[in-house]
């Protein structure tokens, strides 16, 4: 066990975990769902605990504040000790006098983490309600405090509203001020960032911060996400498997780790910094001329008829063995261009060149025979292989639609399978046999069985943990090259972006603000917006794995 | 969210394991069992001509011992084992040879309302200018409640048992379509039918192979629902008097013929009343394990 | 949220315009002849196609349809092949019983369905869930008819608590239509109260797993509160378009417990009606029934805006 750090050692620590083990019901992949966890957060200090799906971060946080799910999971063994008291197994009218007072938590999804029949005021003074014996007028003016405190604007009317009328990020700063409006010790912040865009996510990081710094506040914070971890964390706990793997203060976690699965994590954070790459000078594959897609919504009865533009004017080409990134936060628009470009939706006007051909306004019948040309894969790994078909019959299913036989669509599934890393005789297995990277790597043996002119890789690595993201990132370079493929990459992740892409176009409210090879925008963007997504990316000062070279 | 690259690999429980685990399904396939064995060995269980009409047996109360003559003339004793009605005929063999006509109601109204449904739903899914006037009428049929709707076309027909069938088919088809359509849209959002599309399946392959193995579990479960609802209804409308011929036996007639009686002799409705309702029980004890394990998402409708 | 009740009602109409095409061209085009039912079996030829042109049947089908909507917008359904009275007083007369039974069923209905219902789901697994899920299981197996007899049998014949059958107008006092009313309403409820508290366990037992009740645990609020301000709250919108579905089967259910009670209302109207083949009566009164359906489900819908602020427009 390392000691806390600078920022709390002689504060002493408010919270200490010892051999903390939870276990897994029976028939789990293993018994524990986490095993003799040990680490303390010390006041006002920021502890970010980190690790891929199933290490238990979220499990540790559960038990913290004793809302392990009942009858799933039990505390088992070890010790917590809140401001040096015991809380492991004390009962739960005496925990519920600490939850809220003494130790409070925030969410992954504001969306759904505040009561949507409730006015926001009411849900934050449900806090002081519990606790406090405050009037009515006297909890109202300090949940208007607290709102101001949280930068939420004009609270005096933002206290009546319901949450549907908030945006995400006010949702979370609803949330942040209910957990704090009681000055609790502990704060528990599950991955609060994470469903938020880049923008947003850098404005609550910064809140937390300020709050956290100004009102003494331990954090236990919990993430996956590298890039947060070097904006906000004093100290690092990093979690594997339900073990904690190594602890650590935020720069030696970043720049120097020891433990080999810690390097593993770290080297596998994609660098904000793009490599110098080639410019590309063969031939189009794809180009797109003023694209544009509208939805009409309302209209008779329904008040105003609005047109939404979801896509305007969206010209871009891609070159074979080229890789053009789309980047742009939720609403931008990305998804709705790559969807037209794959014709999975009819654009409302524009071209779309495959080749020769405009592809934009055929109907379905005579778009057909080109359909092999263009191929896409989707971002969730489990929704996108027919459970019910063995993974050989969904990759030979568009060769056959195009008149390869049986046997030869086989045998081409089987090499494709080898490219892509797995073995070809599992191609009589069905997908629930596969992990969420394994059935990614089918999805793109899929789409290259059609030997296609564009791949579209749409968000196609964001549902995964860093280390299989760096994989897949891998594959879908060296399918690009072998193939020389033009691939169009849709993503959110401007880290993804910088790595995997020659040049990239950022989206914002279904228009193109700004283009060019990578390299140029990314060292100086010119756009305002494009500044502004630059600069609330996380960590982006921060180089991962500096230390590291010198290691491997 | 992240998701692990490192997720077990689990095989999957069989349904069929699932099944035979599931204590709703044995209980409720055991009885279901034991009414299709009455129902089709009607004849060798010790039964009389159910439509045969005594007037010296007339209102006998259960375990009534009697000595008549048969077709030939010869004298023969006979026991009532649970009675008869007001016209001598045996209330065992009626409700054992009842039992024939609930399950073929229920089982004849169960598959055609689903194929029905599952084709007008297919085509409400996907023929997009067809849906609005398809589901308009749909909304339409609905909004008469389903006996009401029932005994209205009953009315219009000559009685019998195919009038009674396709009366209570009728208000059953727009909650298949409806189940269908939703399933129909939501999967054609799904990623998987998504690219099938990019890879140039031709729209009846892509329902026939994506679409339509996404409707099978919760059809089944349906079709049980909707063969407990048809045994039910029809057993009310022969209790109006509104069903089947009252010749027929039938337990919902059985039970109309034994109204006016009921005060001094009851059996006459209790009998076939328990045998109705433990074959609906039944019949919903194996939908509802069913639906537990094959589509755990649905509810049952109101 | 006006326009969005204006909008409900105006979705409505197409839906009671296609209930009535349905159900004039159910009756309309039906094998039998309306007029040889009225004119007897001893009608000659003469005197059945007299009746034919009285009751306008000799028109084309489009002219009787439009004749018929247009004199039910006047409160005119035409007059009753049986009782030789005109439908619309049929209606009136029999309408009392009718609604103080469904009334009573609802209120009874609600009243046990949705508490039971809301323990089970926050006891999940205990003997109480069981004891509503098994309950809810024989509930709507068991045919009205079956448990009506049963507590006649039982309350009426063996202990004599209550009346066999038989109604008494509220006019005649409040206690007597009480108790010729209670175990009608009882048999009613029966199954009801096993679909209610069903749904209401299912939507409870849904909220339960949301976020905000883990927010609300996270704040250190108590279970109850937890149960009623937070889980009740947003369970209440599910619930309550379960009980306007339900309205349709508790019609069907009004029509088998007005029989078995010979309570003189709209159901048993109905069925006499079926078994006098008079049209005229099946028609309105199947249209009647569909309406008052419809307008409940309006009435929840508007009565979402009361519980779910998200509902606006």
């Amino acid at each position: 066990m390392q000691d806390a750090s600078d920022a709390a050692s002689d504060l002493g620590p408010i919270l200490e975990l010892d051999g903390l083990t939870v276990a897994l019901p029976k028939g789990g992949d293993r018994r524990n769902a986490i095993d003799s966890v040990s680490f303390g957060v010390g006041r006002g200090e920021i502890v970010c605990v980190v690790g891929e799906s199933g290490s238990g971060k979220s499990v540790t946080a559960q038990a913290v504040m004793g809302l392990l799910p009942k009858g799933q999971l039990a505390l088992t063994g070890g010790s917590i000790k809140l401001e040096g008291r015991e809380i492991a197994n004390i009962s739960q009218p005496e925990l519920r006098k600490l939850r809220g007072q003494r130790m409070s938590m925030i969410f992954q999804e504001p969306m759904t983490a505040l009561n949507p029949v409730e006015r926001v005021g009411e849900q934050i003074g449900e806090v002081l309600e519990i606790h406090t014996p405050l009037s009515a007028a006297e909890r109202r003016q300090k949940v208007l405090d607290i709102m101001a405190a949280v930068h939420l604007p004009d609270p005096a009317s933002m206290i009546d509203a319901f949450p549907h009328q908030l945006s995400g990020g006010q949702r979370q700063r609803v949330m942040i001020a209910a957990a704090l409006v009681l000055d609790p010790v502990l704060l528990i912040a599950d991955e609060p960032t994470t469903a938020l865009d880049v923008t947003t996510q850098a404005q609550i990081l910064k809140l937390i911060a300020e709050m956290q710094a100004r009102r003494g506040t331990g954090v236990l914070f919990i993430t996956h996400d590298f890039g947060v971890v070097a904006e906000i964390a004093h100290r690092v706990v990093v979690m594997q498997h339900g073990r904690v793997v190594e602890i650590g203060s935020r720069d030696e976690i970043i720049t120097r780790p020891r433990e080999p699965y810690t390097q593993m994590l770290i080297r596998s954070v994609p660098s904000l910094h793009p490599p110098d790459r080639k410019p590309n000078a063969s031939t189009v594959a794809l180009s797109t001329d003023k694209l544009c897609k509208t939805y009409a919504s309302g209209g008779f009865l329904a008040g105003k008829r609005r047109v939404v533009k979801a896509a305007a004017d969206v010209t871009i080409d891609v070159r074979r063995g080229e890789t053009v990134g789309i980047v742009g936060e939720s609403g931008s628009g990305k998804t709705t261009v790559a969807r037209c470009i794959a014709r999975l939706i009819q654009p409302t006007s524009g071209t779309i060149r495959i080749g020769d051909i405009d592809v934009a306004t055929l109907p379905e019948r005579r778009l057909r025979p080109h359909r092999k040309h263009v191929q896409i894969v989707f971002q969730d790994p489990y929704r996108s292989l027919n459970p019910r078909r063995t993974v050989g019959a969904s990759i030979i299913e568009g060769p056959v639609n195009f008149g390869l036989s049986t046997d030869d669509a086989m045998r081409r599934a089987k090499d494709l399978m080898q490219l892509v890393g797995l073995q070809p005789d599992a191609l009589d297995r069905f997908p629930h046999q596969f992990s969420g990277g394994q059935r990614q790597r089918i999805a793109i043996a899929r789409a290259l069985a059609m030997e296609p002119k564009l791949l579209i890789a749409d968000e196609a690595v964001s549902a995964l943990d860093v280390s299989v993201q760096a994989q897949v990132l891998a594959l879908l370079d060296d399918v690009r090259v072998r193939f020389d493929l033009a691939v169009l990459f849709i993503t959110h992740d401007l880290r993804v972006a910088a790595q995997i892409c020659d040049r990239i176009a950022v989206m914002q409210n279904g228009v193109v603000v700004e283009a060019g090879p990578t390299m140029e925008i990314f060292a100086s963007p010119k756009h305002p917006y494009t500044h502004a997504l630059f600069a609330a990316a996380p960590g982006r000062g921060v180089r991962f794995g500096e230390g590291l070279k010198a290691v491997s | 969210m992240a998701v692990a690259d490192a997720t077990p690999v689990r095989p999957r429980v069989s349904a069929f394991r699932q099944l035979a685990r599931s204590t709703s399904v044995l209980i409720g396939g055991f009885i279901v069992a034991v009414m299709v064995t009455i129902a089709a060995l009607a004849p060798w269980l010790g039964t009389r001509d159910p439509a045969e009409v005594n007037p010296s047996v007339r209102n006998k109360l259960p375990g009534y011992e009697a000595t008549i003559r048969d077709d030939e003339g010869k004298k023969v004793p006979v026991s009532y084992r649970l009675g008869t009605d007001s016209l001598g005929r045996d209330i065992y063999s009626r409700v054992v040879y009842g039992a024939r006509v609930s399950l073929i109601v229920g089982l004849t109204v169960s598959l055609i309302s689903i194929s029905i449904g599952l084709l007008i739903g297919l085509v409400a899914g996907y023929i997009r200018w067809l849906d609005g006037i398809i589901m308009r009428f749909m909304d339409g049929l609905m909004a008469i409640p389903a006996i009401l709707l029932a005994i209205g076309l009953v009315s219009v027909f000559r009685a019998g048992i195919f009038a009674v069938v396709l009366a209570i088919v009728v208000p059953e088809v727009p909650r298949v379509v409806r189940l269908v359509r939703s399933i129909v849209l939501s999967i054609r959002e799904e990623p998987y039918v998504e690219s099938a599309i990019t890879v140039g399946t031709p729209t009846p392959l892509l329902i026939f192979r994506h679409v339509l193995p996404n409707t099978v579990a919760p059809l089944i479960v349906q079709g049980t629902f909707i063969c407990a609802a048809a045994i039910l209804i029809e057993a009310i409308l022969s209790f109006l008097g509104i069903g089947i011929p009252p010749e027929i036996p039938t337990w919902g007639n059985i039970m109309a013929e034994g109204r006016t009686l009921f005060r001094v002799f009851p059996h006459n409705i209790l009998y076939p009343g328990l045998f109705l309702a433990v074959t609906v029980l039944g019949v919903n004890m194996l939908g509802d394990g069913l639906r537990d394990v094959l589509d755990p998402k649905m509810e049952r409708r109101g | 949220m006006s326009a969005y009740i204006l909008r409900r009602l105006l979705a409505a109409i197409p839906v009671m315009a296609i209930v009535a095409v349905l159900v004039f061209l159910m009756l309309r085009l039906t094998p039998s002849d309306p007029a040889a039912i009225i004119a007897g079996d001893f009608a000659n030829d003469q005197q059945i196609a007299e009746i034919r042109s009285k009751l306008g049947l000799d028109q084309p089908i489009l002219t009787q349809f439009l004749i018929w909507i247009g004199n039910m917008f006047q409160g005119d359904f035409g007059e009753s092949f049986f009782y030789k009275k005109q439908v619309a007083q049929l209606i009136v007369e029999r309408v009392e019983p009718t609604i103080s039974l469904s009334l009573l069923a609802i209120v009874l209905t609600v009243s046990i369905a949705v508490p039971l219902g809301t323990l089970a789901a926050y006891k999940q697994g205990s003997w109480i869930d069981r004891f509503v899920m098994g309950f809810s299981v024989i509930g709507f197996s068991v045919p009205v008819f079956v448990v009506g007899y049963l507590l006649i049998y039982l309350l009426a014949v063996k202990l004599d608590w209550f009346p066999v059958q038989g109604y008494q107008y509220l006019s005649d006092g409040f206690a007597g239509w009480l108790h010729r009313l209670i175990l009608p309403s009882l048999t009613l409820s029966i199954v009801f109260v096993a679909l209610i508290a069903r749904m209401t366990r299912t939507s409870v037992l849904e909220v339960l797993h949301e976020d905000y009740i883990r927010t609300a645990r996270a704040k250190g609020q108590s279970e109850l509160k937890v149960l009623v301000r937070h889980a009740l709250a947003n369970a209440a919108v599910p619930i309550l378009t379960v009980i306007g579905l339900t309205f349709a089967t508790l019609i069907g259910g009004v029509v088998v417990t007005e029989s078995v009670y010979t309570l003189p209302g709209l159901g048993l109207l109905t069925v006499d009606a079926v078994l006098a083949r008079d049209y005229p009566t099946i028609q309105a009164v199947i249209l009647l029934f569909s309406l008052a359906y419809v307008l409940v489900n309006l009435l929840v819908d508007v009565a979402y805006t009361l519980f779910d602020p998200r509902i606006r427009y």
